[in-house]
């Protein structure tokens, strides 16, 4: 196979594993005992996206599986606030890995935040309502914790699991 | 190959927390203005009024004088403590401390408010 089809299905793996990630966490709900609190499994593919293929295509994966799960399982609202989350920890994430000075625990510590402030923001310009800044706190916390968890997995994950990294073939 | 978890990122991930520790010492500590004053009213008429910033435990009585809910001032908020009422809704509500904010005790038609003092930022934002 060439590597560019390869690439390409490669980064459609990683839709669907964002998709099904994004699916469990709608069933089984991480319950953190804050209302709107997700543990952000679906964080996970786009980070290894982002370590094994590239930006280019972690970006692909992150953008799809946010469009196709809200058109799924959520509505017009639900897509803008994850794009809101999403975006912007992509690209907080992004200027981190680019240092290269920090592992994934801290890219991803950094996203999680930065995902709950962009969805915030969002949420308080939508509903009008200045009032639910008031969240701030906590969700940053929140952000700060579950990103924690989720680069503590994908940095094992790297370490443990045999990825074949781009222009490998 | 890739580095694992280095100095740079506890450096990182301290940095991240100390931040989201001062952000929650901000949203909820320095606004301990109490220069407010607690006033209860029971059916509309005004039968107490408390400054925010004394410590105290009000006991608000009914028309017959039995002691029907209580309310505990301190550290600049008010908070209702203890009500006879079955479902307690007052008991559960979340102190009070800015002006505007209220305990409404429906059964025994008490209403907590405060007054003066500091607004509540936010709120004006939206205004």
């Amino acid at each position: 196979m060439g590597s560019r089809s390869r690439k390409t299905a490669v980064i459609g793996m990683y839709i669907a594993v964002a998709m099904i990630c994004s699916y469990i966490e709608s069933l089984i709900p991480f319950y953190f005992g804050i209302p709107g609190v997700k543990l952000g499994l679906a964080n996970l593919a786009v980070l290894l996206a982002m370590y094994t293929l590239g930006t280019g295509p972690a970006f692909v994966v992150s953008v799809s599986r946010i469009v196709l799960t809200g058109f799924l399982f959520g509505n017009a609202f639900s897509i803008l606030y994850s794009l809101a989350g999403g975006l912007l920890s992509f690209v907080v994430m992004w200027l981190l890995l680019r240092t290269k000075k920090l592992g994934a625990v801290s890219v991803s510590a950094a996203g999680g935040i930065s995902h709950n402030i962009g969805q915030i923001l969002v949420a308080a310009a939508i509903v009008e309502n200045y009032r639910i800044l008031y969240y701030i706190p906590v969700l940053l916390a929140a952000g700060l914790i579950t990103g924690l968890l989720i680069g503590i997995l994908a940095q094992e994950l790297l370490a443990r699991f045999p990825f074949r990294m781009n222009g490998e073939d | 190959m890739r580095r694992r978890f280095g100095k740079a990122d506890a450096i990182f991930i301290g940095a991240l927390a100390v931040l989201c520790l001062l952000v929650f010492l901000l949203f909820f500590l320095p606004w301990r203005d109490a220069s407010g004053w607690v006033v209860v009213t029971r059916d509309g008429e005004v039968i107490g009024r408390y400054r925010l910033d004394g410590d105290q435990t009000v006991e608000i009585t009914d028309v017959s004088g039995k002691v029907s809910n209580v309310l505990v001032i301190a550290d600049g908020r008010a908070d209702m403590t203890e009500a006879d009422c079955p479902d307690k809704l007052c008991v559960h509500q979340r102190a009070i401390r800015r002006a505007g904010e209220n305990l409404v005790c429906l059964p025994n038609r008490v209403v907590v408010t405060v007054e003066g003092g500091k607004e509540d930022e936010l709120d004006g934002i939206a205004q």
